[in-house]
């Protein structure tokens, strides 16, 4: 009986603003159809206009009301339904990944280009090609320039930092050591640069400044695990500040505790790791290696320098070829070497007794992060019973989990794969117009892969020799300290 | 004659099937051309010529085999063209070795008019079977690959070649192909799916373990089958076949009856080495690069063949049909006399 009520009277409204709706037209008509009108009906007809404009407002003002009750009520009831509250770090980890795993969500990929562009952050064009199953991820080639529209100027990129980004894309810098140091040398010139404007305060205005650098940065190459926290330790640096310090002398303790960091967390850590894995190494061992390591060829040269007796094997990959380096290193020092590449890891596993390898970074699941190939290695080790060994610094083991190689990572340039250069024409290896001309053809470059715990005998760090799945013990313990 | 041994020693030939080929067509030239009498000098022959051919490059098993299946051809058409059927002079049962006293073993020096002409009509047959292997093989393609699978394959073979070509004719499904370094043949053998419009991704060898869990199969060609049913195959399989067991994915083999051997897995090395042969250097690391001052103590090692073990091969399917690898070494009886295992 109430609804019925109820629908008589707005249906009753309905017909009243029908009423209303149809006297305006009727008025405009008028208006329109009599251009001269005589001026005594002009006020009357304007003060009828602005009634049903104060009125027209007046209802606009009523729904809108309407609608917001409606949707807190919603929002009421949906925070009803969700439960348990998600706990921060998730939240976190998942906000981070509303962008960097989406490449294949257009919706996605349009809210990033708009922030991209509000800080002035030229967007990297994808490359052609892309592998089905890794569509959600970023694909670049180098062919394809980043800096060729950007901008200079007071609110432009600080050049350092440009520069850092083309030698990240480039490939000039690589590794984790090498791509954190270098960054932090960048920000601390950035930071020297810096002068706040007036009226802002430091703290607030340089994280601002920050972030475009950030996302250049990440536009050039996607951040490893060791620049993720490098920045989270920047961020807290930067918040810590205390308020009523002059901007000199703000800048001036920023740019030492970041020289700090990376000397604590680096250099140093790599000193204890070395002694404690040195002492894994006796006389007459084959010392089994992977790719390129600075921590790993530390290691060994510290070993043999100590006096140690043994010799090194080192397994290279494609396209990187990253073992070269390493192998010219060893050599240099005078470790007796010898070369392979990882299809025939398994071949010279017989001969080897231990195998020592690099991360990346390290998982909170116990899953370690390397260079692709590094699951190969100690897969063949594994299986003939060669103990594992993996260096790792503390400050690379990250919150985030993983167990396949697939969700998270780094899509590097196709055309590394294929021939080089113009004058090996016997090569088997695709040309560059074969693999553009073929539809169905795709050649995949990854860059990291992982490999799962039980792999792994013992991972080394500065805090001590600890088995793989104790990286979340680790991780509460450092930032507890912080 | 000179001319094969040479290409032997210096390893000329594509693949396995080109050198059965060129070794039986070299073997049946020898049975119409030379001079013999009976079945006896005619088997002596062969052994002798095989024995040359074995020990110019003794890590191609299949020259072996293709030697042992003649004499094994030659047998059989002598206890026919005798007679006898065949099952009662090949069963060595326990009576007939108890009861036989030496002398009544057959020493197959019966001339025999219709000898050759039978023996060199049987060879060619043979020679006819091996030609069709490869389409025996993939015949078998679509009843092992479904819709919409993800299939891993590393480096060229001929037999996967055509098998995934033949089975793309009626279902649609993704091939990945690992490079196989360090001749990277994998980038020929993807170029030539592709052309046939097959979903193909290249991808190198250090991303086996990586891709691994999203795949659905392996099938790989071999270069020879080894009597306990390992596998003797291109450098890279055996990382391969672990990634697989240890993702649970099938590894199913595809080969040709010919290459199955008498022979067991041996790791001798050194000159007595007949396993595995090491190839140039130049192809890990060039000249360029590994002959500079501080690299040229560096020991390089480039192994051309990889041993399987059986426990990580699921499924070999030949031109006969599927079958276990435990089963393998059934299937050798068939094919050699027990006499020719060693020549």
């Amino acid at each position: 009986m109430n609804n019925g009520d109820a629908e008589n009277l707005t249906s009753e409204q309905k017909k009243q603003l029908k009423k209303e709706r149809r006297k305006e037209k009727n008025a405009q008509k008028e208006k329109h159809n009599i251009p001269s009108k005589p001026e005594g009906e002009e006020p009357k007809i304007e003060k009828s206009k602005a009634e049903l404009r104060a009125e027209r407002r007046a209802k606009q003002e009523a729904d809108r009301a309407a609608k917001a009750s409606k949707k807190s009520d919603q929002v009421a009831a949906n925070t009803k339904q969700k439960g348990p509250r998600v706990p921060a770090n998730i939240q976190s980890v998942i906000n981070l990944n509303k962008t960097i795993l989406k490449a294949d969500d257009p919706k996605v990929q349009k809210k990033a280009a708009k922030k991209l562009e509000k800080q002035q952050v030229p967007q990297r064009t994808e490359g052609q090609k892309k592998v089905a199953l890794f569509s959600h991820l970023h694909q670049y080639e180098r062919s394809l320039s980043i800096t060729k529209n950007i901008g200079f100027g007071k609110n432009a990129i600080h050049p350092a930092i440009i520069r850092l980004g083309l030698q990240y894309a480039e490939g000039t810098v690589t590794g984790s050591n090498a791509r954190c140091a270098a960054l932090m040398s960048a920000i601390c010139k950035l930071i020297s640069d810096y002068e706040t404007p007036p009226q802002k305060e430091l703290s607030r205005h340089l994280e601002s400044k920050l972030k475009p650098a950030i996302s250049f940065l990440d536009q050039c190459r996607p951040l490893s695990v060791s620049m993720g926290s490098a920045i989270k330790y920047i961020k807290l640096q930067i918040t810590n500040i205390p308020t009523g310090m002059s901007d000199s002398e703000a800048k001036l303790r920023l740019i030492k505790s970041l020289r700090e960091f990376v000397h604590v967390n680096i250099v140093l850590a790599g000193e204890a790791i070395s002694g404690y894995a040195c002492t894994k190494i006796t006389d007459g061992d084959v010392v089994m290696v992977f790719g390129s390591s600075s921590l790993i060829t530390k290691v060994l040269c510290d070993a043999h320098n100590a006096g140690i007796k043994f010799s090194v094997i080192v397994v290279d990959g494609r396209p990187k070829l990253s073992g070269r380096g390493t192998l010219r290193k060893l050599c240099r020092v005078g470790i007796k070497c010898s070369y392979v590449l990882v299809s025939a890891a398994s071949y010279i596993m017989p001969e080897v007794t231990k195998v020592f390898l690099g991360a990346h970074g390290l998982l909170s699941n116990g899953y370690v992060m390397g260079s692709v190939g590094t699951s190969m290695v100690a897969m063949a080790a594994k299986i003939r019973g060669v103990p594992v060994i993996v260096c790792c610094e503390a400050y690379k083991f990250c919150e985030r989990v993983q167990t396949d190689s697939f969700v998270n990572n780094e899509i590097g340039d196709p055309r590394d794969l294929l021939v080089q250069n113009k004058s090996e024409l016997t090569s088997p290896l695709l040309t560059n117009a074969a693999w553009e001309e073929t539809d169905s053809l795709k050649v995949l470059h990854l860059t990291y892969d992982v490999t799962p715990p039980d792999f792994v005998a013992m991972v080394v760090t500065e805090l001590g020799k600890i088995p793989c799945t104790s990286v979340p013990v680790v991780l509460r313990v450092r930032s507890l300290e912080t | 004659m000179e001319q094969f041994l040479l290409d032997l020693k210096q390893e000329q030939f594509n693949g396995s099937y080109d050198l059965a080929y060129k070794t039986i067509n070299h073997l049946r030239k020898l049975i119409s051309q030379t001079r013999w009498t009976h079945a006896q000098e005619l088997m002596n022959t062969i052994k002798k010529e095989g024995k040359r051919m074995i020990t110019a490059q003794p890590s191609e098993y299949v020259v072996g085999n293709m030697v042992r299946r003649v004499l094994k051809i030659i047998r059989e058409e002598y206890v026919r063209l005798l007679g006898e059927s065949e099952e009662s002079a090949n069963k060595e049962s326990l009576h007939k070795m108890l009861t036989a006293e030496g002398n009544e073993r057959d020493d197959h020096t019966k001339p025999l008019k219709e000898l050759k002409t039978t023996v060199i009509e049987a060879v060619n047959e043979y020679i006819d079977e091996m030609e069709a292997s490869i389409h025996n093989i993939s015949a078998q393609a679509i009843e092992h690959i479904h819709s919409n699978e993800v299939i891993l394959t590393l480096g060229k073979s001929r037999t996967v070649e055509a098998f995934l070509k033949q089975a793309a004719k009626k279902r649609k499904f993704h091939v990945i192909v690992v490079e196989g370094s360090p001749l990277y043949h994998g980038h020929e053998l993807a170029k030539s799916l592709a052309s046939k419009g097959i979903e193909t991704t290249v991808i190198t060898d250090t991303a086996i373990f990586a891709i691994m869990s999203r795949v659905n199969k392996v099938i790989i060609g071999t270069h020879s089958v080894l009597a306990n049913g390992g596998l003797k195959a291109v450098n890279g399989a055996h990382m391969v076949a672990l990634a697989a067991s240890h993702h649970a994915v099938p590894l199913i083999v595809l080969g040709a009856m010919f290459k199955l051997c008498l022979l067991h897995y041996s790791d001798i090395g050194g000159s007595e080495a007949t396993f595995n042969r090491l190839a140039s250097p130049q192809e890990v690391l060039d000249y360029y690069d590994g002959g500079t001052e501080e690299l040229v103590n560096v020991q390089i090692y480039s192994p051309t063949f990889d041993y399987v073990p059986p426990e990580l091969v699921t499924l070999f399917i030949s031109n006969i049909g599927g079958n276990a690898p435990s089963y393998m070494y059934r299937l050798l009886s068939e094919l050699y006399h027990p006499d020719d295992h060693v020549l």
